[in-house]
């Protein structure tokens, strides 16, 4: 399955982009943050991120869809 | 119509104030948020704001929806800007009015409580000796890293 992942802050300098197309395996964001974390070197546990699918928040296991649009949020710090 | 704005240009404080006006209305507060030259004991020179701006548009509009809610505002209007942001400039505007100043203090305070906490922004610190970080939650950066971010590995 083909998802796409935008990265930002400093998952996105850790993973050298801003965005990726990946093919993977994973059927979940918990599974993909798992895959991508080891990849990129992300030190976040998962209870400091939130999930994003296709612009909405999402919960860590819901079934990820072929084409779906990724964003692992790290602790935000606006304002 | 929309009440929470990302800009990546200066902030229209005037045309927002407009924004807020209602007959009802018997006072408005608001709040600025400005680019400070320290944090953390450390000499800022500009931050940087980044946004997933899709998330950061609907999160912001759903914390000012909850706030004209929870305190019977008249009217709630927020702009947050993004890119590269000098000493001095306005990173955030938060206006709200409403009949009477107890509840437009407390939901113009709310509001950017909530901003802070919710709403999908990054700021990336400069310091005067060259180093940069992203800033998440605990206010501390997590990396150390040059800008813009290149390759590495």
């Amino acid at each position: 399955m083909k998802v796409r992942l935008l990265y930002f802050a400093s998952l996105a300098d850790r993973a050298g982009r801003s965005e990726e197309t990946r093919e993977t395996s994973a059927r979940t964001p918990r599974d993909l943050y798992a895959e991508i974390a080891r990849e990129h070197a992300f030190t976040f546990a998962p209870g400091r991120i939130r999930v994003a699918i296709n612009g909405a928040l999402s919960g860590w296991e819901r079934a990820l869809a072929e084409g779906d649009e990724i964003v692992f949020l790290p602790p935000v710090s606006g304002g | 119509m929309r009440r929470f704005h990302l800009s990546a240009t200066p902030i229209d404080t005037a045309a927002q104030r407009i924004g807020l006006e209602d007959p009802s209305a018997g006072g408005c507060v608001t709040f600025e948020g400005w680019v400070r030259n320290h944090n953390d004991a450390r000499a800022v020179t500009r931050l940087d704001y980044q946004a997933y701006g899709p998330l950061a548009e609907q999160e912001g509009e759903a914390i000012l929806g909850e706030a004209v809610a929870k305190f019977a505002l008249r009217s709630a209007r927020c702009v947050h800007r993004t890119g590269s942001l000098a000493i001095g400039e306005m990173a955030v505007w938060v206006g709200v009015s409403a009949d009477h100043r107890d509840a437009a203090f407390a939901a113009c305070r709310w509001i950017i409580d909530e901003v802070k906490r919710r709403v999908p922004i990054w700021k990336n610190e400069h310091y005067a000796d060259g180093e940069s970080g992203w800033l998440h939650p605990d206010n501390t950066p997590v990396a150390t890293l040059d800008w813009p971010a290149g390759g590495h590995g």
